[in-house]
């Protein structure tokens, strides 16, 4: 079960230092440069003679677009040009579509054309000499709409009574049954069938404070584009982009230094990018567009929203539960771009963290006059876990099992590790039992009742409730063909390069693009503890560039996957490097390979006289500027490229199963919460979080990221909220209305961790970055936990401000109404 | 009569005093990164709710997205690249990476300039004061656990 490996097998051929580096939370590489301000974000770029872009976006939710006059605009003193969607219909084709028919006739441009479908969609773009020009440039566009009916519910976008995309007929991007097991049976054969009719899974982003943006520049002579920017997954970028330019890929040069955040949200921005690039080769000058942050919310990206129907799950009389059924309905907004990918990306988490054999899921994703969705940290799965936890915490509150109880009861064992889902993915390690436990222990869940009682004194409603989430990294993305047969996408990869410099400086260079999780820090404390050196002596180069950096065509930072595919690439490389300095080092020192030590930045003969040493600085010097006395058929280059392969082996698309990822991080959360009964507020009064992410590289940055992921969490269950009028007008377009956790909303966070050292690599490692939205499930759980005394409202939708708990205070019985339990 | 659209303003920044004509409608932050170019101080919002653009205008702390660039005129303004002398480290900003109190960093120079002022107010801030003292300024990747560890600590330490 536990087979994996890399394309290449790397040989050996010197044991490598003890763990080294590997474990230690030594100080940040990237630190130094940020806390003085001296990091380079994209919009710190500048060129000469640069014009700054300004989008003229959509007052409509959906519009044909009857006529576009730019001419007062262009009448503007330091105004160099505009861009219309007509200009871009004759330059560009349409962006590839992921989906099979009718769903893939959506034809997706970077800016609209002949229509708008999204509220801020850009329809226009206009460059001039300052941003304020360009802003005031964009207000002279005069566009001309013919306002269409309006679509804001995807339950209701299936009845395609309004249709966005003429081209496909109807709003279904896709849609599919996905059936393991045998459901129908275990419905049949359970002593309970517990039936939920609807639970409403919300729209909410991440929202990075650095917005989307770039600085692009066209060079006429090449048709050369570069691209000063912050896209989170340029190897991807550049599929959807250079067809779209009618290009090669190699003429797209993405450079990426430091980005504030990405979270999934800076995957999707071909659309603006394609948009730079016919300005900055329409106006022969580099362009530069930062993007607003109102603009952000409304038509950068949001996260899925999902809404599953007619639940029924079969629960045996001891609380085995064996399966469920669900219909999903997906709302992917106005256009599906990398989206129809979440249509399956749920599977790789299929029974969450429960030994559930029976799973039907009848899956729809439809499109809706709202902001295109793109990957959000958590993507796909982190909807799929809140089902499964609410499925839990509903059973277990109907058929009057105690939640802990029944959640260890069902869980999938330590000793069944590795444990194959009913669709053919593999947990690779974990205890989740193990973790529950530490979690409880942490919020102190034996006196729980006691604090429950205290609070009940002071007016105030306390409840505890539980998270369990897998954090599934790795992607194989051979399950797109689970979506289309058709597409040539399959596997994962990633690549870096190891090289000694001619001074002994070890140089790294990343096919990933960190946006703050420390990648620079914890490749060097990889590469030190290989080759024998400090971690300070490793210049790992920061963020991507096209040109100068490895790449492959996965390259990326998104899906949880560093820890995994980036440190095994660097691994890879650092290896055959360390291979050639000993073979190096024993032809210099004429000893044989065997007794060659690395260690402190020196080659020496194990338990030789101290002279027998060569510096890092000997070796670098000799192969790159004085090898005259190298024999000919010695060449080491001291320079390597590894390229990491994870394998999957190939999906079955008839049955919908394969490995559709490579390892599984566990997050248990338990949240303690009290509502005041009278205003239905809310506040976290004790959190924490346990990871198991396996072997822990840097154990600092490993917690930070399980802090980042919680605040999301936590934003999310109680506050974020992309809030539609009837009309498409997005209420919460800024900070104000869109409220995200400031450090007075945040509880004090308690961590724990276990390491289940992962099998399928190496390094043991698992990738753990976006979490799985364990503190949204957990806050649902402790509300629902929290209002059993007043009426025993069943939570049904994974956002709980204060309005809608006051709802539920007012009329338990309303959402009581959408359970039903059957037994027999 | 027409109305101004610009005017010289003489700025102090870190030290260096600069002279330049501005227009009108410009933003202290755009006048500090775009002008000055100094891309320290950064812009995460158009509605100045986080704090990423803080400064210290003759000493307080100011969201440099809330001001004119002219009403900045004759101004002491500090900023993160003024935090580090002769490429020292202050104590802060150590305890920032001592702490992990920064992922991405963008929020960093914000943080920075904010806890800077708080513990000039108050040296020894508590945990609570901190959080009070930081609540304008929003950070998405570290839930802010370790930016108040490291406030907290920085003042224990007798961080100026």
């Amino acid at each position: 079960m536990s087979e994996t490996t890399a394309s290449t097998t790397v040989t050996e051929k010197v044991a490598a230092p003890e763990k080294g580096y590997i474990g230690l939370s030594v100080p940040r590489k990237e630190d130094k440069r940020l806390v003085q301000g001296q990091g380079v974000f994209f919009d710190d770029v500048r060129r000469h003679g640069m014009g700054y872009v300004h989008f003229v976006r959509s007052p409509y939710a959906h519009a044909k677009i009857v006529s576009i006059d730019v001419t007062a605009a262009l009448a503007l003193e330091g105004v160099y040009g505009t861009l219309t969607g007509d200009e871009v219909a004759i330059q560009t084709d349409p962006f590839f579509e992921m989906s099979v028919a009718p769903g893939n006739q959506i034809r997706d441009y970077a800016l609209a054309v002949g229509k708008v479908r999204f509220q801020g969609e850009p329809v226009a773009a206009v460059c001039a000499a300052t941003r304020e020009l360009a802003s005031d440039a964009a207000e002279l566009v005069a566009v001309e709409y013919e306002p269409l009916d309006v679509l804001v519910d995807g339950q209701e976008a299936l009845k395609d009574d309004v249709v966005l995309h003429d081209e496909a007929g109807t709003n279904v991007v896709w849609s599919g049954v996905f059936d393991w097991g045998d459901v129908d049976t275990a419905l049949a054969e359970a002593d309970h069938v517990v039936k939920i009719k609807k639970l409403h899974f919300h729209r909410f982003s991440s929202t990075p404070l650095e917005c989307s943006g770039a600085l692009v520049e066209y060079e006429r002579g090449t048709g050369q584009w570069t691209l000063h920017c912050n896209h989170q997954m340029p190897g991807v970028g550049a599929i959807w982009m250079a067809p779209a330019l009618r290009t090669g890929i190699d003429k797209l040069r993405f450079v990426t230094h430091d980005i504030g955040g990405g979270f999934g949200n800076k995957i999707c921005l071909h659309p603006y990018y394609v948009t730079l690039c016919l300005l900055a080769r329409k106006l022969g000058r580099p362009v530069q567009w930062t993007e607003w942050r109102t603009d952000q919310h409304l038509a950068n990206a949001h996260g899925n929203e999902r809404t599953f129907l007619d639940v029924e799950v079969a629960v045996k009389a001891d609380g085995t539960m064996t399966g469920f059924k669900v219909k999903a309905v997906d709302d992917c907004g106005a256009f599906p771009r990398y989206e129809p990918l979440g249509c399956i990306i749920w599977a790789q988490v299929t029974p969450g963290c429960y030994d559930w054999r029976n799973i039907q899921v009848d899956f729809t994703q439809v499109v809706t006059n709202k902001s295109p969705v793109s990957p959000n940290r958590g993507y796909s799965r982190m909807q799929h876990l809140w089902l499964t936890e609410r499925i839990i915490d509903i059973v277990a509150a109907e058929l009057g099992f105690d939640p802990v109880e029944l959640r260890k009861r069902n869980y999938v064992k330590a000793e069944q590790m590795p444990y194959e889902t009913p669709n053919g993915c593999v947990y690779d390690s974990g205890d989740y039992a193990r973790c529950l436990d530490i979690a409880l222990d942490l919020v102190g869940y034996d006196s729980i009742e006691a604090k429950r009682a205290e609070a009940a004194a002071r007016g105030k409603l306390l409840g505890v409730g539980i998270g369990s989430t897998l954090d599934s990294g790795t992607n194989n993305f051979g399950q797109s063909q689970l979506l289309n047969p058709e597409l040539q996408f399959s596997g994962n990869n990633e690549a870096a390069t190891v090289k000694l410099d001619i001074f002994g400086e070890v140089v790294v260079t990343l096919g990933t693009v960190p946006q703050g999780q420390g990648h620079e820090t914890t490749s060097a404390q990889l590469v030190a503890s290989l080759i024998g050196c400090s971690p300070d002596q490793v210049h790992v180069r920061p963020g991507h560039d096209t040109w100068f950096n490895s790449h492959a065509g996965f390259s990326g930072t998104y899906a949880s996957q560093f820890a995994v595919t980036g440190l095994m690439a660097v691994r890879g490389a650092a290896l055959l490097l360390r291979d050639e300095m000993v073979s190096l080092a024993a032809f210099v020192l004429g000893a044989p390979e065997e007794a060659i030590e690395l260690s402190d930045g020196f080659a020496r003969i194990k338990d030789g006289p101290p002279e027998a040493a060569l510096p890092f600085m000997a070796l670098g010097a000799i192969v790159n500027a004085n090898n005259a006395f190298l024999p000919p058929d010695f060449n080491p280059t001291l320079n390597h490229r590894f390229v990491y392969r994870p394998y999957f082996g190939v999906v079955d698309t008839e049955k919908k199963m394969g490995k559709l990822t490579l390892t599984y991080a566990t997050q248990i959360h338990a949240a303690v919460i009290e509502v005041d009964r009278e205003t239905g507020v809310v506040e976290v009064v004790d959190y924490a979080a346990v990871d198991d992410c396996g072997t822990r590289i840097h154990p600092q940055i490993v917690e930070g990221q399980v802090h980042g992921a919680t605040a999301h969490a936590l934003g999310a269950a109680i506050h974020e909220d992309f809030v539609y009028d009837e009309d498409g007008t997005l209420l919460t377009a800024n900070f104000y209305d869109y409220h995200v956790p400031h450090t007075l909303d945040m509880p004090p966070l308690k961590t724990g961790f276990i390491e289940s050292p992962s099998p399928t690599n190496e390094l043991g490692t698992k990738g753990m970055g976006e979490g799985g939205g364990a503190g949204i499930h957990a806050v649902c759980a402790a509300v629902q936990d929290a209002l059993r005394p007043a009426g025993a409202p069943i939570v049904y939708d994974s956002c709980n401000p204060y309005w809608r708990i006051w709802e539920m205070l007012q009329d338990p019985e309303a959402t009581r109404a959408n359970v039903e339990v059957v037994s027999r | 009569m027409e109305p101004v659209r610009s005017m010289p303003i003489a700025v102090e920044v870190n030290g260096v005093t600069y002279e330049r004509d501005v227009d009108a409608r410009r933003l202290l932050v755009h006048f500090i990164r775009d002008d000055l170019e100094l891309t320290g101080t950064h812009i995460g919002c158009d509605t100045g709710n986080c704090g990423a653009c803080t400064v210290h205008v003759d000493g307080e702390a100011v969201k440099s997205c809330m001001l004119l660039a002219v009403q900045a005129d004759g101004a002491r303004i500090a900023t993160v690249e003024g935090l580090a002398e002769d490429g020292e480290l202050s104590a802060l900003q150590q305890a920032f990476s001592d702490h992990h109190g920064l992922q991405c960093g963008y929020c960093t120079p914000g943080m920075l300039m904010s806890a800077s002022y708080l513990l000039a107010q108050n040296p020894h801030p508590s945990e609570d004061e901190v959080r009070k003292a930081l609540q304008g300024n929003i950070c998405r990747c570290t839930g802010y656990v370790n930016i108040v560890e490291a406030v907290v600590a920085a003042g224990q330490g007798g961080a100026k």
